[in-house]
Order: C-alpha cells, then structure tokens, then sequence
C-alpha cells in the first residue's frame, strides 16, 4: 500500500484510527481547557479574587475551580465558590483533563513499549486509570 | 524494519533532536509532572483523614509549588503552540518563530508566579 503523506489537510487524511482520532481530541480537548481555565479565571475575578488572593491562588483555582482551593485563601464568604454551577465547570475540566492526561501517558509507553503485548497491557491499565480518576475526582468535587 | 535500540540511556538522554528538541522534552516532563502530581493529589484527596492531610502537606512547601507552575505553565503555553500550528499546518514554517513567541511569554509569567510562590513561602 501506498503510504499518504503528512501534509494533506485532516479532511483529505480521514480519522482511520483511533490513535487519529486522539491525535485530533488531545488538540481540541487543549483548546476546551484553555476555555474552561480562562472562565474560571473571570468567575474568580468577578467573585473578588483581585482584593483576597494573589496570583498563584487564582491559577490555583483557575486550573481546577474547586472550593477547597480557595479555603486558604482571604476570600470571606466560600458560599459562591461552592455553587453547582462550578462544581459543573469543574467536573468538565476533570473528565476532559483526564482522558487527555491518560492518553498522553500512553502515547508516553508507546514510545518505549513496542510489543504488541505489552501495549495493550498499556492500553488495559489507561483504562482502569481514566475511569478511576474520572469517578474518585468527580466524587471529591460533588462532596467538597 | 523496526527501530535500532541499541544506545544507552545516557546517550539516550544526552540526544539533542532539531529545532524544538527541547519544548518537546519540557513538555513531556511537564506531562508526566503533572499526571503525577494529579493523580497522587486526587488520591490523597479521595482517602482523606490523617494520611490525605500528611500527603496534601507536601504541596505547600514552596519548591514543590515552584515545580507544579512550571509544569502546568510550560506544558499549558507549549500545547498551545503546539495545537495551533497542527491546526493551522500552513503556520508550521514559522516553527522557530513560534517557539521565540513561547518563550518570550513562557519566562515573564513564570518568573512573576514564581516570585510571588517564592516570597509567600519565605516570607509567611
């Protein structure tokens, strides 16, 4: 078989594998956190983080709008931090994190484990990590 | 087929790719940090008590914090470098510049949370 080139478009490509497929999610799932970071941002703003915290506590809660995050903090009144409203945002950040870490961490093994054995005991185990993490963050954030 | 494996880890580790080398390693290891650190702080978090407290303690001390940022900093502002240009592949001559780009914006910020995690850690 011929082999296609690189440089055609994605459309002209096709998303044949999954490792296509999630070559193109680890790229738009990057964009979706880069939303979800930047809105958490404003929401703190908003909430009065510019009076009560400082620059590594915003990003702190930026990067994961958990109200735990913010406990440390000068903020006086957590109860707007707490809404479902962000334990929503923040269950979106978790799942979408997630499944963009763990496959980052399988493109990791691949480039060191090349049997087809043990890439999908790989596989097997990115698996098992997704959907533990996924469940033990969402239960953290639904209960803090 | 199939690649040659023979090299050392040392050797392995000194390898100085093309352009971009270097990104491309940071970003690995901002990864690889931040799974690591998510992952033992989603655990600590989720068994809680006594032995979640000892293990969230960790996260305080000040050189720990210094190591996060540049972890999610780099890898954040690098995987946007990264997603644009595979986006937009007419983009990917300007490689270099693009890296330039990320610097000049990766090392201000950097320094200016890292100034900010060093003196609250020093200063109380």
């Amino acid at each position: 078989m011929k082999e296609k080139s690189k440089t055609l478009s994605i459309k002209e490509r096709g998303l044949a594998s999954f490792e296509s497929i999630m070559w193109l999610f680890t790229r738009l799932s990057a964009l979706g956190m880069y939303a979800l970071i930047l809105f958490a941002m404003i929401g703190a703003l908003v909430m009065g983080a510019r009076n009560n915290m400082n620059l590594a506590d915003v990003m702190r809660w930026s990067f994961m709008p958990n109200v735990t995050h913010v406990e440390s903090t000068d903020v006086p009144d957590l109860e707007p931090w707490a809404t479902p409203f962000w334990k929503l945002t923040a269950s979106a950040l978790l799942l979408v994190a997630t499944a963009h870490g763990v496959h980052g961490l399988v493109v990791i093994a691949d480039d060191y484990i090349v049997t087809e054995g043990g890439r999908k005991i790989v596989r097997l185990l990115s698996i098992v990590m997704m959907a533990g993490m996924s469940l033990m963050g969402l239960w953290i954030i639904w209960t803090s | 087929m199939g690649l040659k494996r023979d090299v050392s880890l040392a050797t392995g580790l000194r390898y100085r790719g093309p352009a971009g080398y270097l990104t491309f390693i940071l970003h690995r290891i901002g990864g690889l940090g931040m799974a690591t650190f998510i992952t033992v702080h989603v655990l600590a978090s989720f068994v809680g008590g006594e032995v979640g407290a000892a293990i969230n303690h960790i996260y305080e001390n000040w050189a720990f914090q210094a190591f996060v940022f540049f972890c999610v900093l780099f890898h954040a502002i690098n995987g946007l470098r990264i997603t644009l240009l595979d986006l937009f592949p007419k983009l990917l001559v300007h490689q270099k510049e693009a890296i330039w780009i990320e610097w000049a914006v990766f090392i201000p910020l950097y320094a200016l949370c890292l100034y900010v995690i060093v003196s609250a850690g020093l200063g109380g």
